[in-house]
């Protein structure tokens, strides 16, 4: 395959995937609706872990982790959900920003364990590309980013706002917002977006 | 981060237990509660808190905001940050515990944050944070290199020559001001201890932060009756307008009739090794005309045992002028 048909996340996806197949025994395939589901059912008991229920983006993951793994670790290399990002890895940046039964939080500060039987919901959980959330959509409409790379968790934060106390103007949006830094300076339109779907609601 | 056994006990009861066995409660404790997470494993993730054991309490039922008997407020140790600032008997009865924790942290910290988490949460002093650096904080007899080195955020107010830590907290300088009282079930049974003897000055044992003994839970806090017709304000000074530790700030809640003062609780924030309670503050304002001459009176009596260091000193005006300004914002509140 021509590598410029390649991105970097089908790469990532890719080397994942392989890896994990490669050890798969086809028994633990079955039952599995997507190959993903087969990717952690695959991965081998490794002495020390934990089993675990996640319901992540409106499904139940049985899962094992070590105790150390972070929710956001958990997230991004047990379920091989990438869009949430690593930024600071300690609770700074806000580029790990999901929800937690509806509520917005660091996953990075927090343990996989604690989250036993609860709701999570990470950008994947929120639109897909042809049915985009409102926020995301208007992420796109105002330019809302320029890496991308705190897009997600500034988009997560922007949807959990919507349902808490805060005033009409843009002071009481960038007050709300603080929690997730953006390295580019995207600030002014991220307020913009964020904005527009609150008039839009 | 180092590994540990992660438990999930069925009650306060099997919670306590456990945690008794731990040698220590204070600094390199070896059985830690987790709530929020939000210091514990921020420190875990530097190898600066080491536990072997992790008791998750956030099953425990600790989670309520409740009026109490004597018209007062019981405050859940897992009531999380957010939940506290919003609550509508906090928003009108303890309003400047709800500015106090608004002005704290950011929307996600808070929550996560609880309100047992927050009254043990530890000093953002780099060389605390840092295992490769000297702390009596971390390592008790190791020295202490903030003293003359990275001073600008640390304390004025409490500090000795082995430790001059601020304590960062929002919630508990209002706590401070609102006179909470800390709830604490051990293994010799519960107790109640005030605010004010809750968290310990360094002196000579910087690791030793709180009363606080192996196996101690807390429960709750307990807040008295509001203060009828009392003006509240929080107001916080730092390096940027949102999501960042004070420089200094300042809790007033304060009562005035026919145009002098009746009653003042005061305390700052971001200038004390602990949440700053100020008697001196307190004596120079009752009974006293509520004016700018007298506010400023005040203020200077708060900071008159300041001692500043290399590069801090600037935080002994900056204190003095923001809870003069604290005053002059709670006549109008």
């Amino acid at each position: 395959m021509p590598s410029s048909k390649w991105t970097r996340r089908d790469f990532l996806e890719t080397s994942l995937k392989t890896g994990a197949v490669v050890a798969a025994v086809p028994a633990a395939l079955q039952g599995q609706d997507s190959q993903e589901d087969a990717v952690v059912a695959a991965r081998p008991n490794i002495e020390g872990t934990l089993p675990i229920t996640l319901r992540i983006n409106g499904k139940d993951r049985q899962l094992r982790v070590d105790p150390r793994t972070t929710l956001l670790d958990c997230l991004r290399e047990t379920v091989v959900l990438t869009g949430t990002k690593k930024g600071c890895d300690h609770g700074q940046c806000g580029a790990c920003t999901v929800h937690v039964n509806g509520r917005r939080v660091n996953s990075c500060l927090s343990l996989a364990l604690m989250h036993e039987g609860e709701e999570i919901t990470t950008i994947e959980g929120l639109g897909v590309p042809d049915a985009l959330h409102p926020m995301q959509a208007a992420f796109v409409a105002c330019d809302g980013y320029q890496c991308g790379y705190c897009t997600s968790g500034q988009i997560m934060s922007a949807v959990a706002l919507l349902n808490e106390p805060c005033g009409p103007d843009d002071a009481a949006v960038k007050e709300l917002m603080s929690g997730n830094i953006c390295r580019c300076g995207a600030y002014a339109n991220i307020v913009a977006a964020i904005q527009q779907v609150r008039k839009n609601v | 981060m180092h590994t540990f056994e992660f438990i999930r006990p069925i009650d306060p009861a099997a919670a306590i237990a456990t945690a008794g066995q731990a040698k220590t409660a204070q600094q390199g404790a070896d059985v830690r509660f987790v709530a929020g997470g939000t210091t514990l494993l921020d420190l875990m993730k530097l190898n600066v808190e080491t536990p072997t054991r992790l008791i998750d309490i956030n099953r425990l039922p600790l989670d309520k905001v409740e009026a109490t008997p004597d018209g007062g407020l019981k405050i859940g140790a897992t009531v999380r940050n957010s939940d506290l600032a919003h609550d509508p008997t906090v928003q009108r009865d303890y309003s400047v515990l709800s500015q106090a924790i608004l002005n704290g942290a950011s929307a996600q910290l808070r929550n996560m944050a609880t309100t047992a988490g927050n009254l043990l949460q530890r000093t953002r002093c780099m060389y605390f944070r840092d295992t490769a650096m000297p702390c009596n904080k971390r390592e008790p007899g190791s020295g202490c290199p903030a003293i003359a080195g990275s001073n600008r955020m640390l304390a004025v107010l409490g500090t000795s020559e082995h430790c001059i830590a601020t304590n960062p907290s929002d919630m508990c300088v209002a706590m401070a001001a609102l006179e909470a009282t800390i709830y604490v079930q051990g293994a010799k049974g519960s107790r109640a201890i005030p605010i004010g003897e809750f968290h310990l000055l360094p002196g000579t044992t910087p690791n030793r932060e709180t009363v606080l003994e192996p196996g101690d839970l807390i429960t709750h806090v307990t807040l008295p009756p509001p203060i009828a017709g009392s003006k509240q304000i929080y107001l916080k000074l730092r390096d940027r307008a949102s999501y960042e530790f004070a420089l200094a700030s300042a809790a007033v809640v304060i009562t005035v009739a026919g145009g002098n003062v009746t009653k003042a609780r005061i305390a700052l924030g971001g200038v004390g090794t602990k949440p700053w309670r100020s008697p001196e503050a307190e004596a120079v304002l009752v009974g006293k005309p509520a004016d700018i001459a007298i506010f400023r009176r005040s203020a200077k009596a708060a900071m008159r045992h300041a001692q500043p260091q290399s590069e801090n000193g600037f935080k002994i005006e900056l204190a003095t002028r923001c809870l003069t300004y604290a005053l002059k914002m709670a006549m109008t509140a």
